[in-house]
């Protein structure tokens, strides 16, 4: 065996690619970026109203609505509003998460239940799920759970047909591993099936919290109400019937902000861990 | 294990893929099967390993079977000692155990140093070496190999050849193993069965009587290697 041990020794080393250190360098550059191109944007803003002198009920500048925001956020009101909405799209998602998973997997393994629900499914996908607000609102009215109906409604779809797809596209000789192995059904399902469409999953989940922050802003929107509080999309109702031309802006940068910050520090290490995992990134 | 008179088609426009197969293999044997594209090897060695059970005629084995393919077929988001601990994992064994029997395995194949590695980050060969400990991991003294090494180059190849050998008469395997390659067959099998295409039959047999450790450039096995592709060629020509 010794043979072997120098002589595979050997070849494996010949044969197997030396790893490249991850370049501080690009994470670095990628950020300085986005930092110039967001400098760039406040510029461009700030001198086309300095030129165009358009007034501020129309446009404020950056810098009003920066200290419209800083106001809002020195009275407690902006980081109440925020704490709302995040935690009522983080407990809307769970939800969703819960209805859909259950439900992938079954439409997923089933082509009988696929071919019965499945364009329900994809006709839920294409309605915008703020269609469902006035629905909403009769069933449920101004209270949490219209709010919650229509962020499931939103979410569920995405989710739910990521997961199919996901098991739709998983190799057959992953599940041909399986019956070699010997796996039973549940076996089946959680050592080769999840794993395997989690790809597919994991874009369906990205794909399904953007519509649950989306569906939760316009559902905010649209059911002001004392009973539900406020959050950021009622924020946003809020300047409107103010007027207040900088508070609607900076709700609006707010809410993008939201939905970046969860994408870079949730979903997109997430994504990267799992690509270089599988050996599917470029590099 | 013994096969009698295995018969199998897929539709009745196609014809037969098997053809009244019969085989007895010799627990601790190995045997190679040699066969042109479209002989039904695959086949042959789905209904061997219970995965196909459309045939008639009958198969009787007093084991259960473990089955290798070309790709190493290793499940990408596991790493290398999770693969091997996989099919332990599935018989219910408990976490413990598996990890010391997966980590001695790995070190027959002379990977302890890459346990931790995913499978796209090792070489062609060592996932078939991952393969072939997690297929020895099932514990069952059959081993069925599709053509396993098929996609390596031939150094790889070469140094697999005398693992496998060792570790048949080490661990007292059975293996049935096919191939496209006449030299292989004849380095490794103790017999080696030429099928036919289309239906795919056995139609010749030899016994191949060199000592271990053998090797695949010696004048002996190239004689032997020589005979039975010239019998090969003569089955090919007669679909030409």
């Amino acid at each position: 065996m010794d043979e072997f041990t120098s002589l595979n020794a050997g070849l494996d080393a010949l044969e197997i690619q030396k790893k490249t250190a991850r370049n501080w360098r690009s994470k670095f550059s990628n950020f300085t970026y986005a930092i110039i191109a967001f400098v760039t944007l406040l510029v461009i803003w700030q001198v086309a109203i300095k030129i165009s002198g358009v007034k501020s009920y129309i446009l404020p500048s950056p810098k009003q609505v920066f200290s419209a925001m800083q106001t809002q956020w020195k009275s407690g009101i902006l980081p109440h509003a925020i704490f709302r909405s995040f935690s009522r799209g983080v407990e809307g998602y769970a939800l969703a998460l819960l209805v859909a998973t259950p439900l992938g997997l079954l439409l997923g393994l089933n082509k009988v239940l696929r071919m019965v629900i499945g364009p329900v499914l994809l006709g839920l996908q294409q309605l915008p799920s703020v269609a469902w607000v006035p629905a909403a609102i009769i069933w449920f009215g101004l209270s949490p759970a219209t709010i919650f109906a229509v962020v499931l409604l939103g979410a569920v779809p995405s989710i739910a047909n990521g997961l199919i797809s996901g098991i739709d596209q998983i190799p057959p000789l992953y599940l041909k591993v399986a019956s070699v192995l010997r796996a039973n059904k549940w076996q089946r399902i959680r050592h080769f099936i999840l794993p395997a469409a989690w790809p597919g999953y994991l874009a369906g989940l990205e794909q399904g919290w953007a519509f649950a922050w989306r569906s939760l802003m316009a559902a905010e929107l649209i059911a002001v109400s004392p009973s539900l509080g406020l959050g950021v999309g009622q924020l946003l109702d809020v300047g409107r019937q103010l007027g207040d031309m900088s508070l609607v802006i900076g709700t609006i940068f707010v809410i993008m902000a939201i939905g970046i910050f969860v994408e870079k520090i949730f979903f997109s290490p997430l994504r990267k861990r799992t690509l270089r995992n599988r050996g599917l990134t470029q590099n | 294990m013994a096969l009698e008179n295995i018969t199998r088609g897929f539709s009745v426009k196609d014809g037969l893929v098997l053809d009244r197969i019969n085989l007895e293999v010799e627990s601790g044997e190995f045997v190679a099967i040699v066969g042109a594209s479209g002989c039904g090897k695959s086949t042959l060695l789905n209904v061997m390993c219970d995965l196909d059970r459309g045939y008639s005629g009958t198969f009787v084995k007093e084991q259960s079977a473990s089955l290798m393919f070309q790709d190493s077929a290793l499940l990408p988001w596991l790493t290398v000692l999770e693969n091997v601990e996989l099919p332990m994992s599935i018989n219910g064994e408990s976490k413990t155990s598996r990890r010391e029997v997966a980590m001695d395995l790995l070190k027959k194949v002379n990977l302890e140093h890459s346990v931790h590695k995913r499978p796209h980050e090792l070489s062609g060969g060592m996932r078939q070496r991952v393969a072939i400990a997690r297929a020895l991991a099932q514990k069952n003294k059959i081993l069925l190999m599709d053509e396993p090494f098929g996609a390596l180059d031939a150094i790889t190849r070469d140094v697999l050849h005398d693992e496998l050998s060792d570790i048949w008469l080490e661990n007292k395997l059975t293996i049935v193993f096919v191939t496209h390659n006449v030299r292989e067959a004849v380095r490794l099998g103790q017999r080696v069965l030429l099928m036919s295409s289309r239906p795919g039959t056995f139609i010749r047999e030899w016994r191949v009587n060199l000592p271990e450790p053998r090797r695949i450039d010696s004048p002996e096995v190239a004689l032997l290697a020589r005979e039975i592709t010239d019998e090969l060629r003569k089955e090919i020509r007669r679909h030409g």
